[in-house]
């Protein structure tokens, strides 16, 4: 350990500031403008909070389709008057349809993830004081508060939230005449995402601005960890899209406020015509997939950024292919914009458009292997510490490749006709970006947590347990879910009874939704342990993973400024693991690791970056 | 008692739960406090690696043995043969992959589990290996591409080719309705700002238009086998996709726009009916029919195999429930069921016609 902690460089002596004030209750914890505790505050309200009600409503709706118009108490209970009787409503169901939707995906995976992990890896990765607006970022945390507030508010409004389907479709979701959560329920959602929007693309300045600018002497962009050159790219395709679907958000509040017609032409309801005319629902298709698809991999980058990091680190080996990750990260990222009108092959666009994106999406299929390739590499011949957070990394893998593959079927338009919108699309992105997103941020939990709580550890037998009965229960309910679509189960059914083709899917509901709920009952075990670590989680040592990235450099107790003394200097990319000199000896006698701190030494050299 | 079972089941999950940490905890050989992964735990977990390769290829197998039963029937329109034969190629490609990377992820797993004082192998590039796993995905997309988009194109060509049959699919929440072009085989125009619901003119055809006056107005869809059929869709509301699952067809309704599709049916409904694949779905489903009968539930009818158009985009509260019936007949069949049907003119002009003769009495 000799050389590892004394890398520090003087000039950067003069920066080290803001760690004597004194700081009150208020702006220690609440109004807070260190990237640590902004971190946190993302993770309990965006992750533990949202994605509680998230969850809890999927198992709703889960038990609804398993057992189709039964009464249950707990429906009852949680939906009041939605639940007669303890029978679920049709149009509650919908709702819960879409707030499911639109928590998982924005809420949770989009804010939660970013916001908790590019806040809290971002300034300690490159070596930073702290975000380069502190202020932006709090201001970014408290919108994101108050949309989560007015999205929840939403859910107790006498005519019900938002049921459009988390797409939210015009015509159906700007006439209230059409449903009733078109009314007050959808104005209020559409308010909460465009505050959303507006701390996304806060958050998302902020890290980019930080990560060109902060960087400590010697992190050069290609000595960065994957994890920063993942969260880096996500927050640029956010800056590209988010503004898009906040001009779709306003004209559709445009259209059902101030009666333009930009998305509605031609429509008769409940006995009358309405004035519309020349809008299209296809346009808003576009500007909604515009963000829609680039969103997708807002959500699935930064957890496989995570993974990067945290498997290269468990097994003791430098990621395979560094550059040809950051390439495939460039890559996804520019075609992930170029690509949404895959949602809309039978959406009455031209079907040459179709064509067209057909290819391209066909195309963001090989950076993908690219990266499932090297990820399996990566544990070739490597020592293997399974740790949670390199379980879920693996299982991330393996969902990312299952979910990943059946993509190939849907963004091919032709096969696309018959699945589109069955619950083969459902099983085909749950897997791949939903199940995939929350298993690389479990992984940054469990990898993370000793710097989120000054040193503490979360249990790492619970941890376990989360892990298989989660991964069993993912694919328990993901699998067959395949099927149902393939049979031709169309999404968002209230039930399936009206079909008698589909009578005997009815065992391989009750089969998922069974799953469905064994998986929420794990998450329980994660956030026992994880709110009992916060509390009564031993500290361990201040580099627990014995990882090389510049974070593990800093002390466990948290100060403003993170590091006591001086920024650390950095000499070498972020993976060198195990790397061994011409007579086959570590590095560094006796420690398998180099951290990034360390000079190169004599006759070394810099490989493969 | 499904709800009490239920908790039993929760109950009972959640007690193996407890007593897998427990396991976990009692299989550590010392009783040590660091949360880090020892080599008992690396052991275990990439045993249990291993065991989760067999349980994914497990439930694989499992899922292919009881569902694919399940899965639709032969394709029963012109477009469908080629339509299935691209899904299966594709996923013969799909499995071959999932197989090998699942196994190679997870082995590796199991096989390289750390333990304490192994050496890694410092390895992070090759440039040769990441050529061939960028070069095979290459191939194999483009003919996947090529392929797909030339299929593509073909189904989507609507044309006037081979005298097709025009039939305009209308849909609102929450049902549709079918309109055929009648004998000059041309719809006549149509605007929801027409619609009279007083005249039953609920498609808000043009009274005026003269290719109007022969079209007919339908709840149940019949179609000729072998005739190339031009699907002409249009909603009144919101968006409705009319999705036909067993002829592979599909397409949204938009309100504003008239989207269109092309089929050619080529199995009639009772050819269908004595499908091996259909027939035993039949058989099941009346077993499970009759189980609910014996016990006086709901859906317990007996159930004949159908030809059904279901919608397939969200539309509202009776999502779940917006379909329409479709038979494929013989020629003569069609032409004596369409004979039947009343024209625009004979239903709603007459209508028209005889109202404006009693207000001139």
């Amino acid at each position: 350990m000799s050389v590892t902690a004394h890398a520090h460089v003087d000039d950067h002596a003069h920066d080290d500031h803001g760690h004597h004030h004194k700081e009150t209750f208020v702006t220690k914890y609440i109004f807070s403008q260190d990237h640590k505790m902004i971190a946190k505050q993302y993770f309990i309200t965006g992750v533990l909070i949202m994605g509680f009600l998230g969850i809890a409503m999927s198992l709703l709706f889960r038990m609804q389709l398993a057992w189709p118009g039964e009464s249950f108490a707990i429906f009852e209970a949680v939906l009041g008057k939605w639940a007669p009787e303890g029978v679920m409503d049709a149009d509650i169901y919908l709702a819960l349809v879409t707030i499911h939707g639109t928590l998982m995906v924005f809420f949770v995976l989009t804010q939660g993830l970013s916001g908790t992990f590019s806040n809290l890896l971002i300034p300690l990765q490159i070596g930073a004081r702290d975000m380069a607006s502190g202020f932006m970022n709090m201001l970014s945390f408290w919108m994101f508060f108050v949309s989560c507030v007015v999205m929840v508010a939403s859910l107790f409004i006498e005519a019900g939230p938002a049921a459009a389907g988390w797409t939210i479709y015009p015509p159906l979701s700007a006439l209230p005449m059409a449903q009733p959560g078109s009314g007050l329920g959808m104005t209020l959602w559409l308010v909460s995402m465009a505050i959303f929007i507006a701390s996304s693309l806060l958050g998302s300045l902020n890290y980019v601005v930080t990560v060109i600018n902060l960087r400590t002497k010697g992190m050069s962009m290609t000595r960065l960890p994957l994890t920063i050159w993942a969260f880096f790219v996500t927050a640029i395709i956010g800056i590209i899209s988010f503004p898009v679907l906040l001009s779709a958000a306003l004209l559709l509040i445009m259209d059902r406020s101030f009666g333009t017609s930009f998305f509605l032409s031609d429509i008769f309801i409940q006995g009358e015509v309405l004035h519309y005319q020349g809008g299209s629902p296809v346009l808003f298709e576009h500007l909604f997939w515009f963000l829609g698809h680039p969103e997708v991999y807002i959500v699935l980058l930064p957890a496989l950024g995570i993974t990067s990091e945290i498997m290269s680190t468990n097994a003791r080996k430098p990621i395979f292919g560094y550059r040809a990750m950051i390439a495939s990260i460039l890559a996804i990222a520019f075609l992930s914009t170029i690509v949404w009108g895959h949602h809309m092959f039978i959406s009455g666009m031209n079907p040459f458009l179709g064509s067209v994106f057909t290819f391209t999406t066909l195309l963001i299929a090989i950076p993908s292997a690219v990266k499932a390739f090297n990820y399996i590499t990566t544990l070739w011949k490597g020592n293997l510490q399974l740790n949670p957070a390199m379980l879920f990394s693996i299982g991330l893998v393996s969902t990312f490749i299952t979910g990943g593959l059946t993509g190939i079927i849907l963004g091919d338009s032709t096969l696309d006709i018959n699945v589109h919108d069955t619950y083969f699309v459902v099983a085909h992105f749950h897997l791949v970006m939903g199940i995939s997103a929350l298993y690389g941020m479990f992984a940054g939990v469990y990898h993370w947590f000793p710097k989120m709580f000054e040193g503490k550890m979360m249990n790492k037998n619970l941890g376990y347990v989360h892990f298989w009965v989660t991964a069993i229960c993912a694919y328990g309910v993901f699998f067959p879910m395949h099927f149902v679509g393939m049979a031709g189960v169309p999404r968002r059914y209230y039930q399936n009874t009206a079909f008698p083709m589909f009578d005997e899917l009815t065992d391989v509901q009750v089969l998922m939704t069974v799953f469905a709920l064994i998986a929420g009952l794990a998450q329980l075990v994660f956030v026992y342990n994880f709110i009992s670590s916060v509390f009564y989680g031993k500290v361990g040592p201040q580099n627990p993973w014995k990882s090389n990235t510049l974070e593990w450099t800093t002390g466990t107790k948290h100060i403003h400024g993170n590091w006591e003394g001086a920024i650390p200097e950095v000499h070498r990319w972020a993976y060198d693991y195990s790397k061994v000199d011409e007579n086959g000896e570590y590095i560094i006698p006796g420690q398998d690791f180099v951290p990034q701190t360390v000079p190169l030494q004599k006759d070394e050299e810099e490989l493969q970056h | 008692m499904t709800t009490v079972l239920i908790l039993a089941v929760l109950v009972l999950v959640a007690i193996a739960i407890w007593q897998m940490t427990k396991i976990f905890e009692l299989s550590q050989l010392k009783a040590e406090t660091s949360q880090i992964a020892n080599d008992s735990d690396n052991k275990t977990n990439g045993y249990l690696l291993f065991a989760f390769l067999i349980f994914i290829y497990g439930i694989t197998i499992f899922s292919f043995w009881k569902y694919s039963k399940f899965l639709l029937p032969e394709a029963a329109s012109g477009h469908g043969e080629d339509y299935d034969y691209l899904m299966l190629i594709s996923f013969v490609i799909i499995f071959i992959v999932q197989t090998l990377t699942q196994a190679l992820l997870h082995y590796f797993g199991y096989k390289y589990r750390g333990e304490e004082g192994k050496k890694a192998l410092f390895y992070a590039d090759n440039d040769r290996l990441e050529f061939i796993w960028t070069i095979i995905p290459v191939i194999v997309l483009a003919g996947l591409i090529l392929w797909g988009l030339y299929t593509w194109t073909t189904i989507m060509d609507v044309n006037d080719e081979d005298d097709p049959i025009v039939v305009e699919l209308y849909a609102q929440q929450f049902n549709w309705t079918a309109r055929y072009a009648g004998e000059d085989n041309v719809l006549g125009d149509a605007n929801v700002r027409m619609i009279d619901i007083n005249k039953a003119n609920i498609l808000g055809l043009d009274e005026s238009d003269s290719y109007a006056a022969d079209d007919i107005v339908v709840k149940e869809l019949h179609l000729p086998v072998g005739r190339k059929v031009n699907f002409k869709m249009r909603s009144q509301d919101v968006l409705h996709s009319a999705y036909m699952p067993h002829f592979r067809a599909q397409m949204n309704c938009v309100p504003g726009m008239i989207t269109e599709f092309s089929f050619t049916p080529i199995y009639t409904t009772s050819e269908m009916r004595q499908n091996a694949d259909v027939r035993d779905k039949v058989k099941r489903t009346n077993e499970i029919r009759a189980e609910r009968a014996a016990n006086g539930e709901e859906n317990s009818d007996p159930w004949q195999f159908d030809y059904i158009l279901l919608c397939n985009k969200i539309c509202g509260k009776s999502h779940y429930n917006m379909q329409m019936k479709i038979i494929v007949e013989t020629q003569e069949e069609y032409d004596s069921w369409l004979a039947e049907q009343g024209t625009f003119a004979e239903t709603v002009l007459k209508q028209d016609s005889s109202e404006t003769a009693m207000n001139m009495q």
